[in-house]
């Protein structure tokens, strides 16, 4: 078999084996996440516990999907006090506490952010947090937010927004029917067919806007979803199913009009070249979210924790906020982006239910909310 | 040694080219009966010694990652639901099973995926026979398009499917939004084209004089069809089979998305208690009964497998792939499979455009902007800015190093597994020990995402006591991608391997090759051949891999998924559209790597070697 074959076999025998080589070489060399661009080892997670604001060391945020701030905010955190910052996203809103509750005994890092109101009470009384009075420049108007119960300030509010139904006012207008203003109106024959929400169990926007119906509705509540179905509710299981999908204003020309969405929304509806959005929120629907931050029980870098803490309530994360995260600044002192004055008021009155009262019911009421609307 | 090289491959370069058959398929004149070769022939005590020591690392180095980074995590979070302040408590079952809930989301679960999967099964043999079997213009373009579902991330799928189906939308007469109907049919959308690969990559190269001595003898293409080579096939359609089975069941982002709740299956339930509820008792109950179903399929597959699994004559596909052909030639014999052929390409055809359906959405839908169209959502994919902190193009770099990482890891654990699993020893004991082998490296695809992902977090702070803290490493991310990875590299290169006639190995002892030579030159010559599937397989999963990675993903180097997923998580027209654009972006990443993979697999061909 040898001969003028086997030349060229080997040539093909050569060519796979280079390709795969590369393959590898580029695995272990360039391409691979873990040799290249990649500053910290991993063991860096275990900075000493003694690490403080003086000696540097790093400091683990652990918080949702949707935490952002502007490229450049945390690295000017770090030049102030010499702490390097770890963000740490191991899920989304609904999932952080229940993640922060399993973790306990070893915490995934030192300070959380994004803990919400119907979540505090459980964060509070599972023990995940240490208390901390924060100090940032935010500090006073931060503890107007504080949540009833927590004596000891383990939590610190660092925004908030509503959660309000939305309507797509040029559908309206091209239908020549008036929007819908209250919850009631929701239920009343002419708006059949044009509601969309999220989920209650599966997304958190969507048990906010449960939330609003209970503090609206009382224990009567369950009826009113009810009303709803039967007047053709629509359900989509996230956020963005319901704004993308099923909203006509939101962009993917869906059909229904009405969705569940933020008071912060419509300033993002502004057509190019338009100076009017095309939707508005109904503040008469509106469920007020507050997202805390706070200091991890058995957190290696507290002081660390404690100094990021301050940082959130800076005048400049404030001021970054509605930008980055679409919430309001707990603090009075920044200015609001121009169009959010405009076209994002917040509700005066937003439907209220107690901290205490949500972690007592909520797996009642998700039950019973799913009972009565999925089936 | 050139001559056990020949030896392999001898019976392949004898297929004649659409000629009769020349009887009876086989080696080189089986000299020696199945199963009692003479391997050991000229291998001292130290050879078998070390031959020993070769297999057992084959085995011990899978088996410690699957145990490290699969099964402990799982048994960590599992274990949390039963044990009460430090007391086994099994109560939990009797309460679950109480509820008439549990009860009809198993059914639910069975009934979503069985019917996945037999409807994928029906369309995907006759798109492998297409598309694997024939030769047309643009078939590595369609191969790579029917791939490009798989990685879609779900949230995108939503908006690709959903705004097809729903009311006023381009198939909204059909009124399937939120339907079981939407939900198959999305399940169908994902795992088509596994099955098209992994019985494709069989029948490629199944040597066609079986069927052709068949023909000759009177049968009428159907018939040779339905008794020689569909039974020839059977291993790869159970393995494929099963796999859409558990993708199916599993499936947890597309069920909720396209049916919500009221669809749900035991993934969802786990998922809802978990995150929701943090019932843990339930969701272990759960994650035990997910266990057993997912193990009873697996056991039947295997039986399945085990009982048609046959040495099969394979050839180049050079030579066994035709040119597609949908009409007869003058003086063609009329019962030639050309009604056949025509069938299976209509199906297949059928099937292209209903999968392209959603994509073509999803692309036009990127293009849209404000009233009118354009480009815009892709120039911007550049930017930093709406609550990114990385560029679109960045992430898809991550994407792809960490791929890069998962498929190396992949291939290595897979084809270990493979290897071993490949054998067949004549113990019963040992026969059993590597079924049960296969089966294990199965069960990552069957269990929840979120029990890995939880049990992640719970088990991966100082792992076995060691003093590290692996929750917040880079490298497990790859790591949890290529435990999904591992059983598509086995199940496509399994087929081939279990396929080689065991007398290619013993003649090539007989002619004095070492073992580790008969290895080299036999079933790796052959695996390294389905290694381009494979390799393609598990890039695309771990590319599109969402599930347990989105409670690992470090924020500072998200990948292309995670980017996709906190676009569309923003309002305003301009998040959707770059979402959008970015997913096309996915999309078309993925179709690009595996037709190279499918490529580098060409160059590798070619000729004997």
């Amino acid at each position: 078999m040898a001969g003028p074959t086997s030349h060229r076999r080997r040539t093909r025998a050569l060519t796979l084996s280079t390709a795969l080589g590369t393959a590898l070489a580029l695995a272990l060399t360039g391409c691979s996440l873990t040799s290249s661009d990649e500053p910290k080892p991993a063991t860096d997670a275990t900075a000493s516990p003694d690490a403080g604001a003086t000696t540097g060391g790093t400091v683990t945020l652990v918080t949702h999907a949707s935490f952002v701030l502007s490229d450049g905010l945390l690295e000017s955190f770090t030049d102030e006090t010499g702490i390097d910052v770890e963000v740490v996203q191991p899920g989304d809103a609904g999932a952080l506490v229940n993640q922060l509750v399993l973790t306990k005994d070893a915490p995934l890092g030192d300070a959380v952010f994004g803990i919400d109101n119907s979540f505090a009470s459980r964060a509070i009384t599972e023990g995940v947090l240490a208390p901390y009075t924060a100090r940032g420049d935010a500090a006073a108007d931060a503890a107007g937010f504080a949540v009833e119960g927590d004596d000891d300030g383990a939590l610190t509010a660092i925004d908030f927004g509503d959660v309000c139904l939305n309507v797509d006012t040029s559908w309206f207008a091209e239908h020549e029917l008036a929007a819908p203003t209250s919850l009631d109106d929701l239920t009343k024959p002419e708006y059949k067919d044009l509601l969309v929400v999220p989920n209650a169990v599966t997304s958190s926007p969507g048990f906010a806007f449960l939330l609003a119906t209970v503090g609206a509705k009382g224990a009567a509540w369950p009826e009113y979803w009810t009303a709803l179905k039967a007047n053709g509710l629509k359900v989509a299981d996230g956020w963005s199913d319901a704004y993308f999908t099923d909203f006509s204003g939101g962009g993917g020309q869906g059909p229904r009009p009405v969705v569940l969405s933020y008071a912060s929304s419509p300033p993002s509806t502004v057509p190019e070249g338009g100076t009017e959005p095309t939707t508005a929120a109904l503040l008469d629907t509106c469920f007020r979210q507050v997202e805390y931050a706070g200091v991890l029980a058995g957190a290696q870098n507290p002081t660390g924790a404690q100094a990021l803490i301050d940082f959130l309530l800076s005048d400049e994360v404030q001021a970054d906020i509605p930008g980055s995260m679409y919430m309001y600044p707990v603090s009075s002192a920044v200015e609001l982006p121009d169009e959010w004055t405009r076209f994002a008021p917040l509700a005066e009155n937003p439907f209220e239910v107690a901290p205490a009262e949500i972690a007592a019911n909520r797996d009642l009421w998700l039950t019973t909310w799913s009972d009565t609307v999925i089936g | 040694m050139t001559s056990t090289r020949a030896t392999s491959v001898a019976s392949t370069r004898r297929v004649p080219r659409g000629g009769a058959p020349l009887g009876v398929p086989g080696g080189p004149s089986g000299h020696s009966p199945s199963g009692h070769g003479s391997s050991s022939r000229g291998a001292g005590r130290g050879g078998r010694l070390g031959r020993g020591a070769a297999w057992t690392v084959a085995v011990v180095v899978p088996l410690a990652f699957l145990v490290a980074f699969f099964a402990y995590p799982v048994a960590v979070m599992v274990g949390r639901g039963f044990v009460v302040d430090g007391h086994l408590d099994l109560s939990g079952f009797a309460d679950v099973f109480s509820r008439p809930r549990t009860w009809r989301i198993v059914g639910q679960t069975l009934a979503q995926a069985g019917v996945a999967t037999v409807l994928a099964v029906l369309l995907g043999v006759p798109g492998a026979y297409v598309l694997y079997r024939h030769r047309f213009a643009g078939r590595g373009v369609v191969r790579a398009l029917v791939t490009v579902p798989f990685v879609l991330p779900t949230v995108v799928v939503g908006v690709a499917f959903r705004s097809l189906l729903v009311e006023g939308g381009p198939l909204g007469f059909l009124h399937l939004d939120g339907t079981f109907a939407a939900i198959v049919a999305a399940l169908v959308f994902f795992n088509y084209s596994v099955v098209v690969r992994s019985v494709g990559g069989l029948w490629e190269r199944l040597d066609p004089r079986a069927e052709q001595a068949a023909r000759a003898l009177g049968a009428t293409p159907w018939r040779a069809l339905r008794t020689v080579t569909l039974p020839a096939l059977a291993p790869a359609i159970v393995s494929a089979a099963s796999l859409v089975f558990l993708f199916s069941a599993t499936a947890f982002g597309t069920v909720l998305v396209l049916g919500g709740l009221r669809f749900g299956t035991i993934e969802t339930e786990i998922w809802v208690q978990t995150t929701q509820f943090l019932d843990l008792r339930a969701a272990s109950v759960l994650s035990v009964v997910q266990l057993v179903v997912v193990a009873g399929a697996l056991l039947v597959a295997g039986r399945a497998r085990g009982r048609r699994e046959q040495a099969l004559t394979l050839a180049e596909p050079d030579l066994v792939v035709r040119p597609l052909r949908l009409r007869r030639r003058a003086g063609e014999p009329r019962d030639d499979g050309l009604a056949l052929v025509r069938g299976a390409t209509a199906v297949t055809a059928l099937v292209v455009v209903l999968l392209a359906l959603p994509l073509v959405n999803l692309v036009v839908r990127s293009l849209r902007v404000g009233d009118g169209w354009g480009l815009d959502h892709y120039v911007a994919l550049s930017t930093v800015s709406g609550g990114v902190t990385v560029s679109v193009w960045q992430a898809a770099a991550t994407s792809l190093r960490t791929a890069v990482d998962a498929t190396v890891l992949a291939l290595v654990v897979g084809g270990l597994v493979a290897l071993v699993v490949s054998r067949r020893p004549r113990r019963p004991v040992a026969r059993r020990a590597i079924s049960g082998l296969d089966a294990l490296f199965m069960l990552p695809l069957g269990v929840s995402a979120v029990t890995v992902g939880f049990g992640f977090l719970l088990s991966m702070h100082e792992p076995f006591g060691l003093d590290l803290d692996l929750r917040r490493s880079p490298l497990l991310v790859p790591v949890a991608q290529a435990v999904v990875a591992v059983p598509l590299v086995v199940r496509t290169v399994l087929p081939v391997l279990r396929a080689i006639d065991p007398r290619l190995r013993e003649a090539a002892a007989t002619l004095g090759a070492a073992p580790g030579r008969v290895l080299r030159t036999v079933d790796g010559a052959l695996a390294l051949r389905a290694g381009g599937l494979a390799v393609g397989f598990a890039f695309a999963a771990s590319l599109g891999e969402f599930g347990a990675t989105s409670f690992l993903a470090r924020p500072d180097s998200p990948t292309l998924p995670v980017v996709i997923f906190r676009l569309i998580g923003r309002p305003g027209a301009d998040s959707y559209g770059r979402a959008l654009a970015a997913s096309v972006v996915l999309a078309v990443l993925t179709a690009t790597v595996v037709a190279l993979c499918e490529r580098l697999r060409r160059t590798g061909e070619g000729g004997e070697w």
